[in-house]
């Protein structure tokens, strides 16, 4: 291809961050698709608008997502990707990959596709960027030779995604890694086959930190946490203070609760006032930890914009032991979709429907205790809603 | 072929380092920008080798990163939640050589610690319906910009920044410290040779959140209240296909401030929609951020 072709994505080639435009290129040199799809983009960049459209029913056999629809609105044009879906490919827990099964995918998606990917999209997918109708299929078929299965798409459960917990982080408080692979393993059905009322998302993070921003990104959130005294080695906090470290300024200062005492020798943490936001315990790794009792804590409703603005998630069980099997929270699961379900509109979210109906409603659905972690400020009214057997009289004995 | 036989397990992916010291880590501290020493209760050590990506990978390039990691790391990688790619050493002397071919090969080492990390984003023209402006572009332009924030650890704390196409927010720019979203100006508009044929008039009136789309039975059309429109593009997404196109007109990047960050005062959220600065250039091209 002559440069002249793409003027404007030229700008955005080579420099010092690694370019987009020079993947795309590499790939168009050996298909044509990928070569359309860069003149389309080049186009877009002139007209300042996308030239995609979505939808069209696709997808391979027995699976009701995996794959999503995308046509060209200029086909015409660029006939090559008239038809340009994308397949997401559930990726491997924690993101970690042989080589082996990196150069399968690879293979297959040069076999089928545009030969463009994303590592990874949103949702942590391998995202296989265009191709035809008919390669779907034949495309599923290679892919589950070599291991790999489709993710969610639509109203379905979507990837469920995790940190890299116990595989390289001493501050796991859950194996986030298993949970996620056992989840992801046992929810099949709801991943390939949309039966909900809208997306539903669950990431795990195995500490407070949420390295994968669990508690914004997913309907269920899952965070590793513990219970008790957080073990203090004072010989390695003494080190910090020699290595440079302002342990009063930057540790004790920042703390959010003041839960924190530093004499110039030892460090005192009160810890029925820590909240276990980690702060500390990032800053001196070595001298701090979680403590030994480990669990998670299960919040509900986090998502992105659309309807009701974008929502954090909220707590509904502040402490949960997290082993295998995982029914205690599977079984949970089961009660929030069927719930959710049940009494959802189309397109709303599960922590959409909450603020509609209530969290003591949904708490009541899904056999919840109301406790008082639940609570981040007391109520400031007497506006409070009671159920029909509140107002029964009390027998007078 | 069979079928739900789900991801490949993750255990068959872990290098031996990982699988003997997996639950057992013991500290980790950052050697220089973009290298991570990861010791267990052994003392045995972990090294990862932090490198940026586009996130759009060609499959020579992702078959050039394998080449890189069989060469240093027995074949062991692991991409982020935010796109970069970590190569796993259990060699410390292997750092130096790898980082040489890295430097040689441009990919950027770094996103470590107190740096910028690679900006999480969607995927704008190149593949996505509903897009206010690109994606890919913008990104590149700014990582060109503020690459020495990725391969250094200056700043005061950690800076994550997200980039959405579109309202969808796609692009957890609701949870990065900047937020970068492009945002619709201007109200779709009803194609009446199409609707009546193409979409189901319920669905596209529920699918609009603020109400504005009404049904016109007697056209067999709806009708768009301009005033209660956010240009959330719902409404494109759903009466598919295509019978109410956003116009040309209304790509234009904005820019919002957003925070989100776990430790210290919890994630902040009903504040941090502060709108730094309402409108960017539209859908300046050239590789200039503001």
């Amino acid at each position: 291809m002559s440069k002249s072709d793409t003027p404007l994505l030229d700008q955005l080639a080579g420099g010092k961050w690694p370019s987009f435009v020079d993947d795309m290129k590499q790939a168009a040199e050996k298909k044509p698709m990928a070569q359309d799809l860069l003149l389309q983009l080049e186009r877009s960049y002139k007209d300042k608008i996308g030239h995609w459209k979505h939808g069209g029913i696709v997808g391979v056999k027995g699976y009701g997502s995996g794959v999503i629809g995308r046509y060209s609105d200029i086909p015409n044009e660029f006939p090559n990707v008239q038809a340009f879906h994308t397949m997401r490919v559930n990726h491997p827990t924690g993101w970690f990959y042989k080589t082996e099964a990196l150069r399968n995918l690879c293979d297959v998606w040069d076999k089928h596709g545009s030969g463009l990917t994303n590592m990874h999209g949103s949702t942590g997918d391998v995202i296989l960027l265009g191709t035809t109708t008919d390669h779907l299929q034949a495309c599923f078929d290679d892919l589950s030779a070599k291991g790999f299965d489709l993710g969610g798409s639509g109203s379905a459960l979507r990837t469920p995604s995790a940190c890299v917990g116990p595989g390289r982080c001493e501050w796991a408080c859950i194996d986030s890694l298993d949970a996620c692979y056992n989840i992801t393993m046992s929810f099949q059905d709801e991943i390939h086959r949309p039966m909900f009322p809208y997306k539903f998302k669950i990431k795990m993070s195995a500490c407070p930190n949420d390295c994968v921003a669990s508690i914004a990104r997913s309907d269920l959130a899952i965070i590793g946490t513990w219970k008790g005294d957080i073990p203090i080695d004072q010989k390695e906090v003494a080190a910090y203070a020699a290595a440079g470290l302002d342990i009063q300024r930057e540790v004790c200062n920042l703390c959010p609760t003041r839960c924190m005492v530093y004499n110039g020798k030892e460090l005192k943490i009160y810890d029925e006032d820590c909240t276990r936001c980690m702060h500390c315990i990032n800053l001196m790794p070595k001298a701090l930890r979680p403590g030994d009792q480990r669990g998670a804590t299960i919040l509900i409703g986090g998502k992105a914009p659309i309807v009701e603005g974008a929502l954090l998630s909220w707590v509904i069980v502040p402490f949960m032991e997290l082993n295998p099997p995982y029914q205690e929270l599977k079984d949970l699961i089961f009660k929030i979709t069927d719930w959710w379900s049940e009494n959802g509109k189309s397109r709303e979210r599960v922590g959409e429907l909450i603020k509609r109906v209530g969290m003591r409603t949904f708490l009541r659905a899904v056999g919840l205790p109301a406790v008082p972690q639940m609570v981040k400020a007391p109520r400031t009214n007497p506006y409070v809603f009671f159920w029909p057997e509140d107002l029964q009289k009390k027998e007078v004995k | 072929m069979p079928t739900d036989i789900g991801p490949p397990d993750y255990k068959t992916m872990l290098p031996p380092v990982i699988q003997r010291n997996y639950g057992k880590w013991r500290y980790h501290e950052y050697l220089k920008p973009g290298v991570i020493m990861h010791v267990g209760e052994t003392g045995e050590a972990l090294y990862t080798v932090r490198a940026g990506s586009p996130r759009l990978l060609s499959t020579d390039h992702i078959r050039d990163i394998c080449d890189i990691a069989e060469k240093y790391c027995n074949g062991y990688l692991r991409f982020t939640s935010r796109n970069n790619i970590e190569f796993l050493l259990e060699d410390k002397e292997k750092i130096s050589p790898l980082m040489a071919e890295l430097a040689q090969k441009k990919y950027p080492v770094g996103g470590t610690g107190h740096a910028i990390s690679n900006i999480v984003h969607t995927q704008g023209w190149v593949h996505c319906h509903t897009p206010a402006t690109d994606a890919s572009g913008p990104v590149k332009a700014l990582m060109e910009e503020i690459y020495e924030y990725f391969v250094t650890m200056k700043l005061p704390n950690h800076v994550r920044i997200a980039l959405a196409c579109c309202l969808n927010m796609c692009g957890a720019v609701h949870c990065s410290d900047i937020a970068i979203l492009g945002i619709h100006r201007t109200v779709p508009k009803t194609d009446n040779t199409r609707v009546p044929n193409l979409c189901e008039i319920p669905t596209t009136v529920a699918s609009c959140p603020t109400g504005a789309i009404r049904g016109d039975m007697k056209n067999k059309t709806v009708t768009v209240n301009n005033e209660k429109c956010m240009y959330c593009g719902n409404c494109y997404t759903f009466a598919r296909p295509c019978p109410l196109p956003i116009p040309k007109t209304t790509g234009s990047p904005s820019g919002w401030a957003g925070r989100y960050r776990m430790p210290a005062a919890g994630p902040c959220f009903p504040s941090w929609q502060s709108l730094s600065c309402r409108t960017i250039r539209p859908n300046g091209r050239k590789r200039l951020p503001r």
